[in-house]
C-alpha cells in the first residue's frame, strides 16, 4: 500500500532537494528521455523557470509522437451535492447552508439527454459528494446503468471506495476513477480534512491500490493546488505515487490534473499559494517530459485561451461546457457551484478554437464493445 | 555501490558469474575468486554409467557463495518443476535459475513455459530468477507470478553482441518491482557497464569470461565495468548535451506574457 | 534385478537406493536422486528399496551457465 511507501519519504527534505536543485540539474533532465522522480523534481524548480521555452518545445514534441495532435474532450456531471465532509476550503462543505440536491434517477437522463445537446461528447465524468447512505455503491451503479446508452467512455470521481466496489462499478460499465489526493502532507491534510470520512488519509491515499488491485482501466489523480505552500513537494510526491502505481498496477493507464485554487473573493478559505499561469504551464512540460504517456487533464477551472494554448503543448484531456452544480444541465440550472468555471464556452466554441489552433478535439476514443464485461454479456 | 537484495540476501557484489565453457576447473576456480562474485550458476546432468568424477564443486567456494542451479535441458514447466526439485537436493538451495529453452538451435526461452513454471515454483517455495525474453509484458508477468528477480536477455545467448534489447530492457528496469538481472549477449566490460548505468541491477556473465584468453583477467574486468557502471548509475550521469542554447524568443510561450 | 538408469537398462544387486548409490560410485555431494519420477531425499536413501523394472533419474552437478 502506498501509504507505507510514502514513509520513506520526508516532506522537509524533499522541499530542500527541490530548492537546492540548479541549473545543471535541469539540463541534464531537459537531455533525457527517461527522466526519474529527480529530474521532475528539477523541472519544476525555480532553477527551471528560464527553461520554460525549451521544456514547452520537447513536452510538445513528447506529446505529438504519443497522442498525435489532438486533445480528448469530456463533461462532468454532478450528481449530488450532498456531502458529509468537511473540508475546509470546498463549497459544498457539510455545515453550508445550502439547498442540497441528489438527481433521481428521471433527473439524471434528463441531464444525459441535455448533455447530448450540447455536443457529441461520448466521455461522462460523474460527481458526487460523499455520501455513502443516499449516494452510495447502488446510486452509482444506477447512473453508470442509466448512462450507458448515452455514452462510450464513463468514469467517476467519488470518494473513495472499497476494492469490490470498484469491481461492483466496473460491472456497471464504469471505465475510470478520478480521485484527488488533494494533498500528501499527512499532518496537514487532518486540518484541511477535520470530520467525517475525508479525514482518513491513509484510507483515502490506499484507495488508488484498491483501484487498481480492482483492475480499474483508468485511474485520475490530482493534489488541490493552494493547500500547501510548497506546492512542488505535493506535486513531488504526487509523483512518486504515479510512478508506484505504474509499477504495481501497470494494466492500468494514469491522468493528472493539476486543480489550482484562487483566491476567494469573499471571505470563504484563503488558498495558502497562487500559482500563476506560467508556474502551471511549467508544470504541465514537467509531467509530460517526466512521463510521455500520462493523460494531462485541464478542466474549465482554467482561461479559454490559456487551455488553447496548452492543448497544443501537452494537455491531451479537456472539460468543456461545464456546468459543476448538480443537475446543471436540465434540472437546477441554478444550484450552487462547486467551483467558478474560468471558460464558460461551448462546446462547439471549445473545439473550433482547438481547430484552429491546429488540435483535432476527440469526442470518443472508446467504445463500450471494448468492456470486457460487455464483451462477456453478449 | 548500494548492496543489492534477492529475496531477502543482500549481494554486494552486481556480477553474477556462469560456470559453463571454461577450459578447466582452475581456470573456473580463478575467475569466480577475480570477479568478486557472490553468485554462480551450475548446471545439472544426468549421471551415466562409467561418468567419471568430475569434482568441479571443489572448485567452487559453496560456502560464501549463493549457488544457482539452471534448469537447462527442460523443455516445458512441468519438467522444469521436475529439475527444479532434483536441483534443490543436490545443491541444499531453493533458489533457481530457470531456463526453458526448447529450441536447441538459438536457446531461445520459452515464454508462456516459463510463466506457468515460476509460478508453480514460486508457490512451492522457489526463489525463481527466471531467464526471459526482453518483453516488459512478460516481466510484468513473471513478477506476479512470483519470481525474484527477472533475468531478461541482452542479446541470443552466446553471441557476444551487447545490448540487443536495449529499449526494451530500459522499459522493463523502469518498471521492475523486482531485481533485473540483464543476461545472455553481454560480451564486453563495455556492455556490463551499459547495462548498469541503464539501471540494471546486476549482470550475468558467462562465455565472455569463460572463453577469453584469460579468464581471471576478463573476471577482474567485468567487475570493474560493473562496478563503474553502478556507481555513475547511483552517481546520476550527466546529460549529454545536443542543443540546448538559449533561445532569444520564445515562440511556445509567449502566450504566458499576454 | 534389472531397473533403468536414466532409460539405460542396469542390471543391479543391490536391494536400496543407498546400495545402488555404492555400485555407481556416486560423489557424495552435488548428487539428486529420483525412483519413478519421484523425488527421494538423500536421508531416505537407505529406506527406498528398489523392484523389478524401476525407472531411476540421477542426476549430477556440471558446469553451467
Amino acid at each position: 500500500m502506498f501509504s507505507d511507501e510514502l514513509l520513506n519519504y520526508n516532506w522537509d527534505e524533499t522541499t530542500e532537494a527541490i530548492a537546492a536543485k540548479t541549473a545543471a540539474d535541469v539540463e541534464r533532465a531537459l537531455a533525457k528521455t527517461r527522466l526519474d522522480v529527480d529530474d521532475f523534481m528539477a523541472l519544476i524548480s525555480p532553477a527551471a523557470a528560464p527553461y520554460l521555452e525549451q521544456m514547452a518545445a520537447r513536452s510538445r514534441r513528447f506529446t505529438q509522437e504519443r497522442f498525435g495532435r489532438t486533445v480528448s474532450l469530456f463533461i462532468p456531471l454532478y450528481l449530488t451535492n450532498s456531502c458529509t465532509n468537511s473540508c475546509v476550503y470546498c463549497g459544498f462543505h457539510v455545515a453550508n447552508k445550502m439547498a442540497r440536491t441528489i438527481l433521481t434517477p428521471e433527473e439524471m437522463v434528463r441531464e444525459y439527454e441535455a448533455i447530448k445537446a450540447l455536443g457529441p461528447f461520448e466521455n461522462l465524468l460523474l460527481v458526487t459528494g460523499e455520501n455513502p447512505a443516499k449516494a452510495g455503491v447502488p446510486y452509482l451503479s444506477r447512473a453508470l446503468d442509466l448512462a450507458k446508452p448515452y455514452f462510450s467512455n464513463l468514469k467517476i470521481e467519488v470518494m473513495p471506495l472499497e476494492t469490490e466496489d470498484y469491481r461492483e462499478l466496473t460491472r456497471h460499465g464504469m471505465n475510470g476513477v478520478i480521485c484527488f489526493q488533494e494533498t500528501y502532507h499527512r499532518e496537514n491534510y487532518r486540518l484541511y480534512h477535520p470530520r467525517g470520512m475525508k479525514s482518513n488519509f491513509e484510507w483515502r491515499v490506499n484507495g488508488f491500490d484498491r483501484m487498481g488491485q480492482a483492475g480499474v482501466h483508468s485511474i485520475g489523480m490530482g493534489v488541490l493546488i493552494g493547500l500547501e505552500k510548497e506546492w512542488r513537494t505535493d506535486l513531488t510526491m504526487m509523483a512518486r505515487h504515479l510512478r508506484y502505481l505504474q509499477k504495481h498496477y501497470w494494466r492500468t493507464k494514469y491522468s493528472v490534473n493539476f486543480p489550482r485554487m484562487c483566491p476567494a473573493e469573499n471571505g470563504g478559505f484563503q488558498p495558502n499559494c497562487i500559482m500563476s499561469d506560467r508556474e502551471l504551464a511549467q508544470l504541465t512540460f514537467a509531467m509530460r517530459l517526466f512521463d510521455h504517456d500520462v493523460d494531462i487533464s485541464y478542466s474549465t477551472r482554467e482561461r479559454a485561451g490559456f487551455r488553447d494554448h496548452m492543448a497544443t503543448l501537452g494537455v491531451t484531456t479537456m472539460s468543456a461546457a461545464s456546468r459543476t452544480e448538480p443537475g446543471g444541465y436540465a434540472t437546477h440550472p441554478q444550484a450552487l457551484e462547486q467551483f467558478e468555471v474560468s471558460d464558460p464556452r461551448s462546446a462547439e466554441e471549445v473545439a473550433q478554437a482547438l481547430r484552429r489552433m491546429g488540435v483535432e478535439p476527440v469526442w470518443k476514443d472508446w467504445d463500450a464493445g471494448f468492456d470486457a464485461i460487455h464483451r462477456a454479456a453478449h | 555501490m548500494q548492496n543489492l537484495i534477492i529475496a531477502g540476501r543482500e549481494f554486494s557484489s552486481r556480477l553474477f558469474l556462469g560456470t559453463g565453457k571454461f577450459r578447466s576447473n582452475q581456470e573456473m576456480q580463478q575467475a569466480i575468486e577475480a570477479s568478486g562474485t557472490e553468485m554462480v550458476t551450475l548446471a545439472m546432468k544426468r549421471v551415466e554409467m562409467g561418468d567419471a568424477n568430475d569434482d568441479m564443486l571443489a572448485h567452487i567456494p559453496h560456502q560464501s557463495l549463493q549457488l544457482l542451479p539452471n534448469t537447462s535441458g527442460v523443455r516445458d514447466a512441468e519438467e522444469a518443476v521436475f529439475a527444479a526439485q532434483l536441483a534443490r537436493e543436490a545443491f541444499g538451495t531453493n533458489w533457481l535459475k530457470l531456463e526453458i529453452h526448447p529450441d536447441p538451435r538459438y536457446l531461445l526461452p520459452d515464454s508462456v513455459e516459463t510463466l506457468k513454471a515460476t509460478e508453480a515454483l514460486a508457490k512451492m517455495g522457489f526463489v525463481v530468477l527466471p531467464y526471459c525474453q526482453a518483453d516488459p509484458t512478460l516481466c510484468k508477468r513473471l513478477e506476479e507470478a512470483g519470481a525474484a528477480a527477472v533475468m531478461p536477455l541482452g542479446a541470443p545467448i552466446g553471441t557476444n553482441r551487447g545490448l540487443r534489447t536495449r529499449d526494451f530492457l530500459s522499459i522493463i528496469i523502469e518498471q521492475a518491482t523486482v531485481p533485473v538481472v540483464v543476461d545472455a549477449g553481454i560480451g564486453a566490460p563495455s556492455h556490463a557497464a551499459e547495462a548498469m548505468e541503464m539501471g540494471a541491477s546486476a549482470c550475468l556473465v558467462n562465455t565472455a569470461i569463460a572463453v577469453a584468453g584469460q579468464p581471471a583477467a576478463m573476471a577482474a574486468a567485468f567487475k570493474k565495468a560493473v562496478e563503474a557502471g553502478r556507481e555513475a548509475y547511483e552517481a546520476g550521469l550527466p546529460a549529454q548535451i545536443h542543443s540546448l542554447e538559449a533561445q532569444a524568443s520564445s515562440p511556445l510561450t509567449s502566450f504566458l506574457n499576454d | 534385478m534389472q531397473v533403468f538408469l536414466n532409460n539405460e537398462a542396469l542390471q543391479t544387486e543391490a536391494a536400496t537406493v543407498s546400495e545402488l548409490s555404492e555400485q555407481l560410485s556416486l560423489p557424495a555431494m552435488g548428487v539428486a536422486l529420483a525412483v519413478d519420477g519421484k523425488l527421494v531425499p538423500k536421508a531416505s536413501w537407505a529406506d527406498t528399496p528398489l523392484h523389478e523394472g524401476a525407472r531411476l533419474t540421477v542426476i549430477k552437478a556440471v558446469c553451467g551457465g
